[in-house]
């Protein structure tokens, strides 16, 4: 996943992320919702066709450090391969371009041995020196990328011979193997060198040669994009000849080009999903897959409020919200409840904690413990005099967010908190709210890396402006188990750290974690040899194929 | 006798060419300081709002270090005062240079605009001609057969058409053409294989993509237009000269077209005058619907991004061409107009 970590993009563009063709490491562990397919005559894998997806949005730049965006990480993906990847669990790391590799027992050091039959896609051999070219160029000073960070931890990189790569560590860097495990830092230094990598945007950005499993074929702006499989791809040439990427900006309209046929993919919306998919038609011409997506909404609270300092009251919150109601009104049910930062269903999640349950009984009496009563009759909570009111701010368009808003104001009332909802333009959000710390409390989401680091998210070191913890948390116990998460290899030893700091966040409820969201891909039924996974169902997308029988395009001109 | 009125015709002539020139020349002049005020006020609007390129880059990404945030702004020069970065912006404009995109792809706002433009003029174009083609008939309908069913029928079809919020009908289109009937391609500008046809089969395939948003773009203004040409009409059909000319004998056909619809037409001509320079202006809703990447769409995303460059660029474009259409008009004025010249 070329580290779209915890990026903003999770936030403007949330459900947009969901549409985008392979929507880059998306995926989620439990319940695959597949209608079985008809047994066609003839199934033998064969080599053809078309797939046409939709996209909301067209890719910027097709250099995978310079991109920001979903829509053009999720093609440059195509073009470009790691030299390692996540499993379609998420949990393992599988050889791409390098066969094999070795973490040295302190964690300090990290060797790759490449494979030495990979060729760009202009013949020209890849060795280690495009790893340290790309290296060198995402590290180097002037490059504009945001994806630096996790390289910067190298000290030394090493060109062993053309075909081995050594890279050493500070210190120990638990994350650093997931880091090599995308995109990122491979690129053809033949075609690269010699000009700063951010001129490159206008041309190589927009005609790259790469070396995977995809090539580039075209690109009409705010158009289409195509790709063309690449046929001496090292890992076998994909089944499907060509994709392409239609930038259909509008959901409705993608969903009726996906009926009439015009596309042959796309990410639906829960009330397509639920209301509109149904008919024997559609069943009977397209296959709809359902799994958790990689990102989690939360209320989060201002912690320099007076308010909110007191953990019963926080408390009290959670357990005042009915979170299955939530995901049944915002998503349709499509979606399961929050209780931890992490995943369900994944490694690093703790399935042990479910969260402050709903019960507003509970809830009422942490908040009189905490010294808030009723004590004027008037259905609000006060103490001292003072009523208990606060503001839930969030970013406009996004409107689950602005409908989870209103379904937790309604059962705070019932408690007897009054809350206000404000829905603001995300730049004017940002600046004036949240960096000035002006808030009461944030409805927001943060997406998720397969890597449990969340150091930028819960270290008390983050709260400068700018920096993401800004509800101002701060835990010994959780710094010092972010800091050891960092630096400990073991999974089993590291999961126990991370286990535990959920636990940590679970009692005192920083956050209220809300929902989790499924991703809802359809794709034309045509396509075979989809297994969805934790990962989504892109992540064997050069495994799909259409049975000759079934082709629907005819690619004629040669490649 | 006759030469000496020849040569008064000549300097006569003369006389108005050169106070013409003059004429325009002053406004040209004028129109200089307008476009730097103009450029100006913008400039400095558009980065007073909230946000700026950088941050929305940046901000809630863990992965972005405050060094990024820096080196970016100074990439772009926003790290300067506001009155350099105008200056710079200028200076590069003078020579041409629209600047590049703050977007990651970079690309030079020229390009951006000169793609979405045509786009933007074609489908503009095409629904004003429409729009003319079916007012003016409906219109001199309503008037001529004032009452009957069809004048209601129309009518009200027309006020419906209004009153329909565009994008609610482009769906039920799309749904009926696209989905139930198959007759007419959904969405976009080409099919796929649009490279692959002849060129006639391109036209075709061109043409079918553009009926969808051809006449649901119309369909609003409809409605004003063919109001208004009925009741120019009817104003038209009452005059004496009307009277005269049937008093004389002719046809009502001869009546109608000949004499009534020129004239009826004089009011219409000048409403069409005023929307020329909205024909670069895209609608966003329209065009997201269609996925049609014109002229609206590219400016409301910009703005959206605080990409600066390109807003300014689309900001530079529309004020040149509203303020040269305004001189042309006053040109057409002054020519036919003697008291304006003075």
């Amino acid at each position: 996943m070329p580290g779209t970590r915890e990026s903003r993009h999770s936030f403007l563009t949330l459900s947009c992320v969901a549409l985008a063709m392979l929507a880059v490491g998306c995926g989620g562990g439990s319940g695959e919702d597949r209608v079985a397919v008809s047994a066609p005559v003839d199934e033998t894998p064969a080599y053809g066709d078309v797939i046409v997806s939709g996209s909301i949005g067209d890719a910027s730049v097709l250099i995978p450090m310079l991109a920001g965006d979903s829509a053009s990480h999720s093609i440059s993906g195509m073009i470009f391969d790691g030299l390692i990847a996540y499993d379609k669990n998420l949990s393992e790391f599988e050889p791409r371009l390098a066969e094999r590799w070795e973490v040295a027992e302190n964690g300090l050091e990290i060797v790759f041995h490449l494979r030495r039959d990979v060729r760009w896609q202009d013949g020209v051999p890849f060795t280690a020196r495009d790893v340290e070219f790309a290296f060198r160029t995402i590290t180097h000073p002037d490059t504009l990328t945001a994806y630096a960070e996790d390289y910067r931890q190298v000290e030394r990189f090493e060109v062993v011979d053309d075909f081995t790569i050594r890279v050493t560590y500070r210190q120990p860097f638990a994350p650093a193997l997931g880091s090599w495990a995308s995109s990122l830092v491979v690129l053809p230094k033949h075609l690269l060198d010699g000009k700063p990598i951010n001129d490159h945007a206008r041309d190589f950005g927009r005609h790259p040669v790469g070396l995977g499993p995809y090539r580039f074929e075209s690109w009409e702006s705010q158009k289409q994009i195509s790709l063309r499989a690449n046929h001496d791809y090292y890992r076998g040439r994909p089944y499907i000849e060509r994709a392409v990427t239609r930038v259909i900006p509008d959901t409705q309209t993608q969903f009726l080009e996906l009926k009439s046929g015009g596309l042959d993919e796309m990410g639906l919306t829960p009330l397509q999903f639920q209301r509109q998919t149904d008919t024997a038609e559609f069943q009977q011409d397209f296959a709809k897959y359902k799994y958790l997506t990689n990102s989690y909404s939360y209320l989060g609270y201002n912690l320099k409020r007076p308010l909110f300092q007191d953990v019963r009251v926080r408390r009290a919150i959670s357990h005042a919200i009915d979170k299955q109601e939530i995901v049944d009104a915002v998503l349709l049910g499509l979606g399961s409840p929050a209780a931890v930062p992490y995943k369900p269903g994944t490694y690093w999640f703790n399935d042990r904690l479910k969260g402050p349950q709903y019960d507003p009984e509970k809830a009422k009496r942490l908040l009189a413990e905490a010294g808030w009563t009723d004590s004027d009759g008037d259905g609000v909570l006060d103490r001292e005099g003072a009523r208990f009111q606060f503001e839930i701010i969030t970013n406009k368009g996004n409107e689950q967010r602005e409908k989870a808003a209103t379904v937790i104001q309604r059962r705070l009332a019932e408690i007897g908190i009054k809350v206000t909802i404000k829905v603001i333009e995300w730049a004017a959000f940002i600046n004036n709210f949240i960096d000035k710390r002006n808030f009461d409390a944030v409805i927001l989401g943060w997406s998720l890396s397969p890597d449990p680091d969340q150091y930028d998210i819960w270290h008390s070191s983050k709260t400068r402006p700018k920096e993401f913890n800004f509800v101002t948390y701060a835990n010994a116990e959780v710094d010092e188990l972010l800091e050891k998460g960092r630096r400990t290899f073991d999974r089993s030893e590291r999961k126990k750290h991370y286990d535990r700091l959920q636990e940590v966040l679970d009692e005192e409820q920083p956050y209220t974690f809300l929902y989790v969201a499924d991703a809802l891909p359809i794709v034309h039924k045509r396509f075979h040899g989809i297994e969805p996974a934790p990962a989504g169902i892109s992540y064997n997308f050069n495994e799909w194929y259409v049975p000759a029988s079934m082709q629907k395009y005819r690619i004629t001109d040669a490649p | 006798m006759v030469r000496p009125g020849f040569d008064a015709e000549v300097s006569n002539h003369g006389r108005a060419l050169r106070v013409v020139l003059a004429y325009l020349a002053r406004r040209t002049i004028t129109l200089i300081p307008l476009l730097l005020g103009i450029t100006f006020v913008s400039f400095v609007v558009i980065q007073a709002a909230p946000g700026s390129p950088v941050e929305l880059m940046v901000d809630m990404n863990p992965d972005a270090s405050p060094e990024l945030r820096q080196r970016l702004e100074q990439y772009w020069g926003l790290d300067q005062p506001i009155h350099v970065q105008y200056w710079r912006w200028l200076q590069r404009l003078a020579v041409g240079d629209f600047g590049t995109s703050f977007a990651a792809d970079q690309r030079p706002v020229l390009d951006k605009i000169t793609e979405a433009l045509p786009i933007t003029l074609l489908l503009n174009a095409l629904s004003l001609a429409f729009i003319l083609l079916m007012s003016i008939p409906i219109g001199v309908y309503s008037a001529t057969h004032r009452y009957s069913a069809l004048d209601r029928v129309t009518t009200v079809l027309v006020f419906l058409g209004f009153a329909m919020p565009t994008f609610w009908l482009a769906l039920l289109c799309m749904m009926l053409f696209g989905v139930e009937l198959g007759w007419l391609p959904i969405s976009g500008l080409q099919s796929l294989q649009h490279e692959q046809l002849s060129t006639f089969g391109r036209f075709v395939d061109r043409a079918r993509h553009l009926v969808l948003p051809v006449v649901i773009s119309s369909v609003t203004s409809l409605a004003g237009l063919s109001r208004y040409m009925r009741s120019s009409m009817l104003e038209v059909v009452r005059q004496d000269y009307i009277t005269t000319a049937r008093s004389k004998g002719l046809s009502e056909r001869v009546v109608i077209y000949r004499h009534a619809l020129r004239n009826a037409l004089l009011p219409v001509v000048t409403i069409l005058g005023l929307s020329v320079p909205g024909l670069i202006g895209g609608a966003v809703i329209f065009e997201t619907m269609f996925a049609i990447p014109g002229m609206g769409r590219l400016f409301y995303d910009s703005v959206m991004q605080r990409d600066y460059m390109v807003v300014m660029g689309v900001l530079v474009m529309g004020a040149v061409l509203t303020l040269v259409g305004n001189l042309l008009a006053d040109i057409m004025y002054a020519i036919v107009d003697p008291r304006l010249r003075r």
